[in-house]
C-alpha cells in the first residue's frame, strides 16, 4: 500500500504520520506542498500542525498550495484521503468536507485523551474495527465543529458523521465535548466517504507506551481494508 | 546625537563605566557605538556581577561535551547521541506583556538549542506569580500560559513538565523560565566559534524590525511606576517563521556550508556579531544597509539594538552562498550576505557609505565590567519551638484537604492542557509526574527532564536552599528511573547592588555548587536574571534547576502512580519530623520562621543510588520523592494518580503523627514493592545503610490514615484538582 503525507510550511505532525504510517505496512513518501504532482497513492494523508502559523485562518492558506489541486482531483476521482487535525482544517478549507472549525468553546489549547464513539463503519476507515469506542489524543486550538442546519441535515441524511466525542462507554453528551463541537462532531466524511477529516490524532497512540494503542487498532484496520 | 555622560547615564551605563569606554577607546564614542556598549556591558549580556561566583561551580563531567560559554551546554548519552540543553529567563518582558514575553521566552530558548545544529525534541518550564488575591495574577497567569503554549505548541515540540508557584514576593515581579532539550548527532554539534578570514556573514530569518530595542537593558534594571512605558522594550513572537527557520537550519547543516552560527537574542545583531568574532579572535565587517529590515529609515542604532527574533547569523564557507540561498528561499525567508570576517580584530559597521562604527572586539568582552558586589552573609536561623498543644485541634484528613488544594500543591492541570504534550510521538511520561520523559527517537533509550525551585528555603537560608534544589532535582530524575546526568540553572534574584540580594545570590549558587559536586551533577548552561525587583522589594531568591538525566531501557520507566491492591509501600530516608519552614506550618501553623530542612548530602547520594539500584533488579512498581507537604501528601499525589487508595500503619516511631507525615526532611522517597519483593529489597536497604519505614498496602479506594481518618480517592482528587480551574474560572 503506498500512501503520502503532504508537508505544508509549518506542518509539525507530518513526520509522525510518516512514522505510523511506515510502522503498520504503508510504503510513505512525504511530499512537498509546491510540488504539483501527486505519487502514485492507495492513501493520502494531510497532517496536523500549523499550516502557514494558523495565522490567517486555520487550514485556509494551505488549501491554495500548489499540491492541493492534485489532492482535491485524487479526491473526487475516489482516492482516499485522510485529513488529521490542521489537515482537517485544510479539508474544510479546500471545500472537500463540509462545515468549519472555530475556536474551542472555552477558547483554550487542549491537549488530552479522549473517547470517541464511531458512528459509521460502513467505508474503508472503519469497517472491521470491533470496538464502538476508541481513545484518542487531541491537541487542537481550533476543533470546534460548526456548519448551518441545512448542511447538519445533509451530513446526517448521508450519514456523514465518522465520529462523536463520547465517554468510554459511547455515551455522547455535553459532558463529554471537549470543544463545544455540534453534535459532539470529532470527524466527518464527504458524501462518498473516501474523505475522512478528524480532529483526534490516531498516529500518537501507536504503541504501549504512549497515551495508549488504540491508534494501532485504527492503522491496522485501514490497511487491511484498503488492500 | 551628541553623547555625553548624560546620554550614557540614559543608556544605563554607570558614571565609572562611560569613562572607562572613552579611556579604552581614546575617544567619545558616537552614539551607535554608545548603544552596542550599553548593549554588551548591561546585567543581562555581561553577567559583571556574577561572574564572579559563577566561577566557581562545578562544570565538568564525564558526559560533558560542552559546558556554560556556548548557546546552550551539551552532554553525551552514549552512540553518538548527544542532548543540547539550557533554560533561560523571561521575566521582565513576560510582567510588562505576558503572551509575548513568554512566547517569545519559549521561541528564544529553542533558537539557543538549534543554534548548536539540534533538533528540540522537549520544552518545559518554571513560572511563579504573586499571591492569587494580587489583582494582576490572574491575568498574567492566563497571558503566560497562552504564550508558552502559543510558541511551542506551532513549534511541534513537546511540552513535557513544569513547575508553577504563588508567593507575594512575585506581585510586581513574575519569573517565566523556559527551558528546552534537543537531539544531536555528537560529530553535528555546531559553535559559535568564527574561524578564517573574508568568509561571508549571512543573515536568515525574519527582517529586522523596530521591536524590543533596549529589551536587555531593560531586564537589567528594576522596575518603577513608569513600567507601562517599557511596553515597546518587549519583543513580538512568530513561532511559524521560527519553525521554518528550524527547518532551514537543520537543513543546511546537515551539509558542510557552516563555520560558524549564533542566534541573535539579547542585543540582537550587536552580540551574535561581536560573541562570534570575539570567539574567533577576529574582527567582522558589516554593511547594515544589507540587513532586512521590516519597517522604513530605520537608523543603524536602531538595526544593532533591535531584538526582532526569529533570526541567525551564520559565517559560512566560501561559495556556500547559493546553496544556502537555495535552501532559505525554499522556505521562504530572508537570506542576505550582510559582511565578512576580517583580521582587523575590531567590529566596523559601514551605512550609506560612511563607517558608523569602529570598535576593538576586547574592548567590549574582555574589558566589559566585572564587580566584586559587597555582599551580606545569612546565619541560619534559630529552630523554632511548635507546642504540640496546637495539634489537639487539627484532624489529619482535612489538614491534607487544605494541603492538597494548596496554590502551590494542587493540580496544575488547567496548565498543561493547554500544552502539546504528545506531538513528536515520543512523550512516555507527561506532565504531572515527577520528571517528564522523551523517548531518544528510534532507540530503546530515553531522557528525563526535570525544573524545580524552592525559594521559600532559599529565602530562609540561601546556602541550605541552593543546595536543597540541586538534590530535589537529582531525586525527581532518580524517581523515574533515570540516572541523573546534568543540570541547568536559571538563576532568579532581586537587585545585585542591594548587600542583602547580593548575600542571597552568592550562597545560594555557592549551596548549589556544592550539592551539583558532590552529586556529579555539573551545570553545563545556565543563565542570571537580576533585578527581579520593583522600587524596594524583591522577589525571594529563586534559583531554579533543569535537572536531566537518562533512561538506558525505556521499558523500565517508573511512574508515581500505584500500581496494584496490596503491593507494600516504603518510605526510603528517615524522618525526623522537623516542620520548620514546611508547608504545614507555614499555612496550617502560619509558622513563617525557622531553617530550611537540613541537607545530608551523603544521605541524598546513596538513598538515590539505592532506589537506583531497586529499579534496575526491576523490584519498584512505583516511586514519588519527598517533597513539599511530606509523605501524606506525596502518598495522596500516588493513590490519585493510580486511582487506588492505601492503608497505613501507625509509624513505629515515637514522633507525633503531624511530624511523621507533614515534615519535610531531605533524601526521602516513596515506593511501591510487590509483597513477595519484601525481603529482597529491605536486604538491599539495609546492606546500603539505607533507613526505611514500612509504612502500609495499596488497597482498592480510601486513604486509610487511621480508624477515623479516611479519605476516599474522589475526595482526594476534588481537593487536588479543583482549586486552579474554580480560581481561573471555569
Amino acid at each position: 500500500m503506498n500512501s503520502s503525507v503532504i508537508t505544508f510550511p509549518g506542518s509539525n505532525c507530518d513526520r509522525d504520520m510518516d512514522v505510523a504510517l511506515k510502522k503498520f505496512g504503508f510504503k510513505n513518501k512525504m511530499v512537498w506542498h509546491n510540488d504539483i504532482v501527486l505519487p502514485k497513492s492507495d492513501l493520502v494523508v494531510l497532517p496536523g500542525g500549523f499550516s502557514y502559523g494558523d495565522y490567517l485562518r486555520c487550514g485556509s492558506m494551505a488549501s491554495k498550495s500548489k499540491i492541493m489541486q492534485s489532492v482535491i482531483n485524487f479526491a473526487k476521482s475516489g482516492g482516499k484521503v485522510m485529513g488529521i487535525c490542521n489537515g482537517f482544517q485544510i479539508l474544510v478549507e479546500a471545500g472537500l468536507l463540509p462545515g468549519v472549525l472555530l475556536r474551542n468553546k472555552y477558547l483554550e489549547f487542549i491537549c488530552k485523551n479522549v473517547f470517541v464513539k464511531i458512528n459509521n463503519k460502513d467505508n474503508s476507515y472503519f469497517k472491521n474495527i470491533d470496538k464502538e469506542t476508541l481513545e484518542l489524543h487531541i491537541a487542537h486550538n481550533e476543533g470546534n465543529y460548526f456548519c448551518s442546519k441545512d448542511q447538519i441535515k445533509k451530513i446526517d441524511d448521508n450519514n456523514q458523521i465518522a465520529l462523536h466525542y463520547s465517554d468510554k462507554d459511547g455515551k455522547i453528551n455535553e459532558n463529554n465535548n471537549p470543544n463545544g463541537s455540534l453534535k459532539n462532531i470529532a470527524g466527518i466524511f464527504n458524501k462518498e466517504k473516501n474523505v475522512l477529516g478528524m480532529m483526534p490524532h490516531p498516529e500518537r497512540m501507536i504503541d504501549s507506551s504512549l497515551s495508549g494503542e488504540d491508534g494501532s487498532i485504527f492503522f491496522k484496520n485501514l490497511i487491511n481494508n484498503l488492500k | 546625537m551628541i553623547v555625553n555622560e548624560n546620554v550614557a547615564l540614559d543608556h544605563g551605563l554607570k558614571k565609572d563605566e562611560y569613562k572607562k569606554i572613552c579611556n579604552l577607546l581614546k575617544r567619545v564614542p558616537n552614539i551607535t557605538e554608545l548603544g552596542i556598549f550599553s548593549a554588551m556591558w548591561n546585567e543581562h549580556c555581561s553577567y559583571k556581577s556574577s561572574r564572579l561566583h559563577l566561577k566557581n561551580l562545578p562544570t565538568k563531567g564525564t558526559r560533558v561535551i560542552q559546558g556554560p560559554g556556548e548557546n546552550a551546554g551539551v552532554v553525551d548519552i552514549g552512540d553518538d547521541d548527544a542532548i543540547v540543553f539550557k533554560i533561560e529567563s523571561h521575566n521582565h518582558p513576560s510582567f510588562i506583556e505576558p503572551y509575548q514575553g513568554a512566547a517569545t521566552g519559549v521561541g528564544g530558548i529553542m533558537r539557543d538549542v538549534f543554534t548548536m545544529g539540534a533538533r528540540p525534541i522537549a520544552n518545559l518550564n518554571s513560572i511563579h506569580f504573586g499571591s492569587p488575591q494580587h489583582k494582576k495574577t490572574k491575568n498574567l497567569l492566563r497571558g503566560v500560559v497562552n504564550g508558552i503554549g502559543g510558541y511551542g505548541n506551532c513549534m511541534g515540540v513537546p511540552t513535557i513538565a513544569g513547575q508553577t508557584s504563588f508567593d507575594e514576593s512575585y506581585n510586581g515581579n513574575i519569573l517565566v523560565n523556559a527551558m528546552t532539550l534537543g537531539l544531536v548527532k555528537k560529530n553535528k554539534i555546531f559553535y559559535s566559534k568564527a574561524a578564517g578570514l573574508e568568509k561571508p556573514v549571512i543573515y536568515v530569518g525574519s527582517k529586522t524590525g523596530r521591536d524590543g530595542i533596549h529589551g536587555a537593558s531593560m531586564a537589567s534594571a528594576v522596575f518603577d511606576e513608569k513600567i507601562e512605558e517599557k511596553k515597546p522594550t518587549v519583543q513580538v513572537g512568530d513561532p511559524f517563521t521560527e519553525k521554518l527557520l528550524l527547518e532551514a537550519c537543520l537543513e543546511l547543516m546537515s551539509g558542510d556550508s557552516i563555520i560558524a552560527i549564533q542566534d541573535m537574542g539579547a542585543a540582537g545583531l550587536t552580540s551574535s556579531s561581536i560573541e562570534m568574532a570575539s570567539k574567533g579572535n577576529l574582527g567582522i565587517e558589516i554593511n547594515l544597509n544589507k540587513v532586512p529590515c521590516r519597517e522604513t529609515k530605520m537608523t543603524p542604532y536602531e538595526i544593532m539594538l533591535s531584538e526582532s527574533q526569529e533570526r541567525m547569523l551564520i559565517v559560512l564557507e566560501n561559495g556556500k552562498e547559493d546553496l544556502a540561498k537555495k535552501i532559505f528561499d525554499k522556505w521562504n525567508l530572508d537570506f542576505a550576505v550582510i559582511g565578512k570576517t576580517t583580521k582587523s580584530k575590531k567590529i566596523e559597521l559601514y551605512f550609506d557609505k560612511k563607517k558608523i562604527a569602529d570598535i576593538p572586539v576586547n574592548i567590549l568582552v574582555e574589558n566589559s565590567p566585572m564587580y566584586d558586589r559587597k555582599w551580606k552573609k545569612n546565619k541560619l536561623p534559630k529552630k523554632i519551638k511548635i507546642s504540640k498543644k496546637q495539634f489537639k485541634n487539627l484532624k489529619i484528613i482535612n489538614v491534607l484537604d487544605k494541603i492538597l488544594s494548596n496554590p502551590n500543591i494542587c493540580s496544575k492541570e488547567w496548565i498543561w492542557q493547554q500544552y502539546d504534550q504528545t506531538v513528536m510521538g515520543d512523550t512516555i511520561q507527561k506532565p504531572g509526574g515527577d520528571a517528564g520523559v522523551v523517548r531518544v527517537h528510534g532507540t530503546n533509550k530515553a531522557v528525563a527532564a526535570s525544573v524545580d525551585s524552592s525559594a521559600i528555603y532559599c529565602w530562609a537560608h540561601p546556602l541550605s536552599g541552593g543546595k536543597q534544589i540541586v538534590c530535589e532535582s537529582w531525586r525527581n530524575l532518580v524517581c523515574v528511573g533515570a540516572k541523573p546526568i546534568a543540570i541547568t540553572n536559571c538563576l532568579n534574584f532581586g537587585n545585585p547592588e542591594n548587600r542583602e540580594n547580593m548575600g542571597e545570590f552568592v550562597e545560594c549558587v555557592q549551596g548549589l555548587g556544592e550539592a551539583s559536586k558532590y552529586l556529579d551533577f555539573p551545570v553545563v548552561s545556565g543563565n542570571v536574571s537580576f533585578y527581579n525587583q520593583t522600587k524596594e522589594v524583591g522577589i525571594k531568591p529563586t534559583p531554579t534547576i533543569g535537572g536531566i538525566g537518562l533512561i538506558k531501557n525505556y521499558e523500565n520507566m517508573i511512574t508515581m502512580n500505584f500500581k496494584k491492591v496490596n503491593n507494600k509501600i516504603l518510605v526510603i530516608g528517615k524522618t525526623e519530623g522537623r516542620l520548620d519552614q514546611s508547608l504545614f506550618a507555614r499555612e496550617i501553623l502560619n509558622e513563617k520562621n525557622g531553617p530550611p530542612p537540613e541537607i545530608n548530602l551523603f544521605n541524598e547520594k546513596n538513598n538515590g543510588e539505592t532506589v537506583l539500584k531497586l529499579i534496575e533488579n526491576n523490584f519498584i512498581k512505583a516511586a514519588h520523592d519527598v517533597s513539599l507537604g511530606g509523605i501524606i501528601t506525596s502518598i495522596a499525589k500516588m493513590c490519585i494518580n493510580g486511582k487506588k487508595g492505601a492503608s497505613l500503619k501507625k509509624p513505629k516511631q515515637l514522633i507525633d503523627p503531624f511530624e511523621y507525615f507533614f515534615s519535610e526532611d531531605q533524601g526521602r522517597y516513596i515506593i511501591e514493592i510487590e509483597e513477595n519483593n519484601f525481603k529482597n529489597v529491605t536486604e538491599i536497604l539495609e546492606k546500603n545503610s539505607v533507613h526505611y519505614d514500612d509504612l502500609g498496602t495499596v488497597n482498592e479506594n480510601e486513604l486509610i490514615i487511621d480508624e477515623k481518618s479516611k479519605l476516599t480517592i474522589d475526595e482526594l482528587m476534588k481537593s487536588h484538582t479543583s482549586w486552579l480551574t474554580n480560581y481561573m474560572g471555569k
